[in-house]
């Protein structure tokens, strides 16, 4: 596949932090591409590394982050021209390069609507800085029709007077639009969504998670989804990417994820999450244990301790993925007979 | 749900309103209307679950029920033996014995157990506070809640911090029961765990209420997991009851329009799920200034003329038992 | 099987608290200052106790060897009237830590209860224990010992008491107030209400201990602040009387344009004295204020 088809293509990604001159690895070997156009879901529990994995692509954590990557590539796509950025090579995380980078071809919308906002600040000029900031020469008053123009198309109503609001005039829902309507407002070619959904009521979801399936249909942006809801990846995503501990241990389409998961992780994490319209009796499969504290694993598969199918193999040493069918990637030995890959 | 049960838990006309204060002298300029005029009764035995968004005074009502929080105005009744007293006119000795028939697991685990105290102490006080003196006798117990829930003894000795969220709420769930109460209300016991950790709690708290016969309210936002604990289901929109039912009932037949979109609202982790959604428009208003009429009106996609002006009554509707605030229902007599 | 196992709890219950004693004793090993700042502390202390019990004759006027500078006799010199400068640091030392700690613990113990009712009962208890504070603040020290003085007619350590104590519980009241509020919303909180426990129970059983630390760490910063407050007023003239040695009081005799130019050490000793115990107490609440607080274990 060329370089415009893929937006983001990221390979073998580590993400070390270091605490009291001990190193823990948060993030192991992460590689998955994104097909422009298309949403990809990171599912996990928290912890995971699935925020980590995202921030240091966006190069978001602190000075005690040492992240280190083969190739994070971002292929901007300008008028039929592909231009290629490399990421990894970037050295500065708040230098130009990167900074010219967030905003115009790729944004973050965060978790919690009530602290990505500054209260002191009215909402529209929060949107408009971004726009400020990257195109030099241009007016307020350019600025401020522009918010207005965002504003109408996420839903917002009244406008011309929730532009002067402060945050706390707004509900949790509404920020949260103003929150994507500020990682919209330059254009973005890719979105990163960090569970832009789960401060919210269901009802309220709902809303904008239309919202965000219009932005990728509509108007062809590319959309990566963090989450630990499987309902939301369902409904939202093209490619599903399971993570467990700091590793992809799951990746493939929508459908290769759910009509056949292949990694016990995966096929418990559906399992295991009550759904509407269950029988009178029927039992919830629970996945023993608790998640390990990242920085007592040992070497071997991250989830062996939880699984029901673990053997003596699957904790010496660590797993390959293996392609069990074209696209559909899983960390798991039990497929040891498929090809190994990246 | 067909044969006669007894009910444990008489709530009449409930009303939790909150007063807004101004000023350095406290003048009340307004309330929160966090429980409107809220019935219903608990069997004995059942898990009545009650669902809503966030504002909805869900978890209010739970709160009110064990007074927690005083009731400005209405009754609730709990089953003494066949006998029905009022527990918000009850007086500190009073209160202080229901403490042990009503027990409650909260929200966040994390901050349930005080951090300062070792599990051990947690425990103990509790059962020092309601009268049992020895303390073999007291450690007996302890053993007896932790076996329930699956946590070794020799863990009582560490501090909270050295636990997963998961073992937590377990430990949380096992204080609650040390003092044998008979009525377990929990708020949001799940929503702070993990998802592969929920199911371990949710199956416990299933065995524990079957081992104990105990009576759960289940107080939670999603719907799935509500459905997945309860008999039957309360949903509840800005402090008023708009549907019981049977749990099996309201996913099959749900009769409010809220009802309807909060079942369409909940994403389904399945690919081949064709379900249309119908994404409801605006936001739940404010608990301070409610609509006039029916408080969902603004957002109701079959709003007629008469739901702008007229709060709906609850009506019968449908399979026994099923009952509900709208006046498309109307026509059956209550 | 409960007889054995209670033992058992029991036992693991106590060899769990030494083990985090030791831990919070190594952490505070580590922090190097912190313990030179409590070595400070402990060397002055044992040094100035020392000199009262063994009877140093700190108040005996000598004229013939006044103002005499240090020497092997009087290592710190003598004072304008003879006495030997060493024996007074001394003694005043314990006058002025006595000063400083009491007042400190005292204040901290009113503004803790203050703080802990108006914290958790909030409403018309909070609003006429805040308005009282705000008095108490608005009121300068200065004018409060001088009407002391004027009302008693003496100056004494007694006044200096009072007036510290009543004047300095503020901040820690404040500080325990905010506390309070927010953790009375603590979930753990609910829970003991849910048992039925008592509002005095939950108030110093289960929410005190989660303030300790702060209050600890006030109160020894604190002992700092009232010493400093004891030399400044006593150097003014209005603290102690003067018979009664302090550090403060010992300043005071270097109030003069000559005695400053001229005998540089009737100021620089006592002027030491002060500053070493008051860093050495502020690094020592540092280093406490990293082992005790509970966030970051």
């Amino acid at each position: 596949m060329d370089s415009k088809e893929i937006i983001l293509d990221v390979k073998n990604l580590n993400t070390t932090f270091i605490s009291d001159r001990k190193e823990v690895k948060i993030v192991k070997n992460v590689s998955f591409q994104l097909k422009r156009g298309h949403a990809l879901a990171v599912v996990g529990e928290s912890g995971c590394g699935k925020s980590v994995t995202m921030n240091s692509i966006m190069r978001f954590l602190g000075r005690n982050a040492v992240i280190k990557a083969d190739s994070v590539q971002y292929n901007a796509l300008h008028d039929g021209k592909v231009t290629e950025y490399h990421l990894e090579q970037i050295e500065k995380s708040h230098g130009p390069e990167m900074r010219a980078l967030r905003g115009p071809e790729m944004s973050m919308v965060f978790q919690d609507p009530m602290s990505s906002l500054n209260p002191v600040y009215k909402v529209g000029d929060q949107v408009a800085e971004g726009l400020l900031q990257h195109n030099k020469g241009m007016t307020k008053q350019q600025a401020k029709e522009k918010v207005l123009e965002m504003f109408k198309k996420l839903g917002i109503p009244d406008p011309e007077e929730r532009i002067n609001s402060y945050p706390h005039q707004f509900s949790g829902g509404m920020k949260q639009r103003v929150v994507i309507a500020i990682a919209m407002i330059c254009n973005p070619e890719l979105i990163i969504c960090d569970e832009p959904t789960t401060a919210l009521d269901v009802t309220i979801q709902a809303q904008i998670m239309e919202l965000l399936k219009e932005m990728q249909v509509q108007d062809g942006k590319s959309i990566i989804l963090i989450t630990h809801n499987m309902g939301l990846v369902a409904e939202m995503a093209d490619e599903v990417c399971v993570m467990y501990m700091g590793r992809v241990v799951e990746f493939g389409s929508l459908a290769d994820v759910f009509d056949s998961p292949s990694h016990p992780y995966t096929r418990a994490l559906l399992r295991s999450v009550p759904v509407l319209g269950l029988a009178d009796g029927q039992k919830l499969e629970t996945i023993p244990g608790a998640t390990p504290n990242p920085a007592d694993l040992k070497g071997g598969c991250e989830f062996a301790g939880r699984c029901e199918e673990c053997t003596g193999a699957c904790r010496e040493r660590d797993i390959p993925m293996f392609e069990i069918s074209p696209g559909h990637r899983v960390r798991c030995l039990k497929f040891k007979e498929c090809q190994e890959v990246q | 749900m067909s044969e006669k049960q007894e009910i444990i838990f008489q709530v009449k006309d409930l009303q939790t309103w909150f007063p807004i204060t101004k000023g350095m002298f406290k003048k009340v300029v307004g309330h929160v209307k966090a429980i409107d005029g809220v019935s219903l009764e608990v069997y004995k035995g059942e898990t009545l679950g009650i669902v809503g968004e966030s504002g909805c005074g869900k978890s209010t009502l739970g709160k009110t029920m064990m007074m927690l929080e005083r009731a400005t105005g209405g009754s609730v009744m709990f089953n003494y033996g066949g006998e029905f007293k009022d527990i918000t006119k009850f007086n500190s000795k009073e209160m202080f014995d229901f403490r042990q028939k009503v027990q409650m697991v909260f929200q966040d685990p994390y901050s349930a157990l005080n951090p300062q105290k070792k599990i051990y102490t947690s425990f103990e006080e509790p059962l020092k506070v309601h009268g049992m003196k020895s303390e073999s006798e007291r450690e007996e117990r302890m053993r007896q809640v932790l076996k329930m829930v699956n946590i070794q003894p020799d863990y009582l000795m560490r501090y909270p911090h050295e636990f997963s969220g998961g073992q937590r709420q377990r430990l949380c769930i096992a204080r609650a029961l040390e003092v044998m109460p008979e009525v377990l209300i929990c708020d949001e016991p799940v929503s702070a765990l993990d998802v592969s950790i929920q199911a371990q709690v949710l199956n416990l708290m299933k065995d524990i209420q079957k081992e104990l016969n105990l009576t759960y309210l289940f107080i939670a936002h999603d719907l799935s997991v509500v459905q997945y604990m309860s008999d039957r289901i309360v949903v509840m929109y800005l402090g008023k009851i708009v549907e019981i039912a049977d749990s099996h009932a309201l996913y099959d037949e749900p009769l409010h329009p809220y009802t309807r979109a909060l079942l369409s609202a909940i994403p389904v982790p399945d690919i081949h799920n064709t379900k249309k959604r119908q994404v409801l428009q605006g936001e739940v208003p404010s608990p301070i200034h409610k609509p006039t009429g029916c408080a969902f009106h603004n957002r109701c996609p079959n709003c007629m003329e008469i739901c702008k002006t007229v709060d709906p009554a609850m009506v019968h509707h449908g399979a026994e038992g099923h009952q509900v605030a709208c006046h498309l229902y109307g026509k059956d007599k209550t | 099987m409960s007889e054995t196992a209670t033992v058992s709890i029991k036992e693991q219950n106590k060899s769990a608290a030494s083990s985090l004693m030791k831990k919070n004793l190594r952490k505070f090993l580590r922090n190097k200052l912190a313990v030179l700042g409590l070595v400070v502390i402990l060397v002055i202390l044992v040094a100035c106790v020392a000199g009262a019990l063994l009877g140093v004759d700190y108040s005996t006027p000598n004229p013939p060897i006044m103002r005499q500078a240090p020497s092997g006799e009087h290592i710190f010199g003598t004072d304008t009237i003879g006495r030997d400068l060493f024996a007074r640091v001394l003694f005043g030392g314990c006058y002025s830590i006595f000063i400083g700690v009491f007042c400190a613990v005292l204040s901290s113990v009113l503004g803790a209860v203050l703080g802990a009712i108006a914290g958790y009962f909030g409403k018309w208890a909070d609003m006429i224990i805040v308005r009282i504070s705000e008095i108490f603040q608005a009121f300068p020290q200065l004018v409060l010992v001088m009407m002391l003085v004027a009302i008693l007619k003496e100056r004494s350590i007694n006044n200096m008491l009072f007036v510290f104590v009543i004047t300095g519980w503020m901040t820690t009241f404040r500080m325990v107030r905010n506390e309070f509020m927010s953790l009375k919303n603590e979930t753990y909180v609910k829970v003991c209400e849910a048992f039925g426990m008592s509002r005095s129970n939950v108030m110093f059983k289960q929410i005190l201990p989660n303030v300790m630390t702060p209050i600890i760490v006030s109160t020894t910063t604190n002992v700092a602040y009232f010493i400093l407050q004891e030399a400044s007023l006593s150097f003014i003239g209005l603290g102690v009387s003067d018979s009664t040695p302090t550090w403060g009081n010992i300043l005071n005799a270097a109030k003069s344009i000559d005695v400053v130019q001229n005998q540089w050490w009737l100021w620089v000793f006592p002027g030491l004295a002060i500053s070493l115990f008051v860093l050495a107490i502020n690094f020592f609440g540092d280093g406490l204020r990293d082992v005790l607080d509970a966030k970051q274990q």
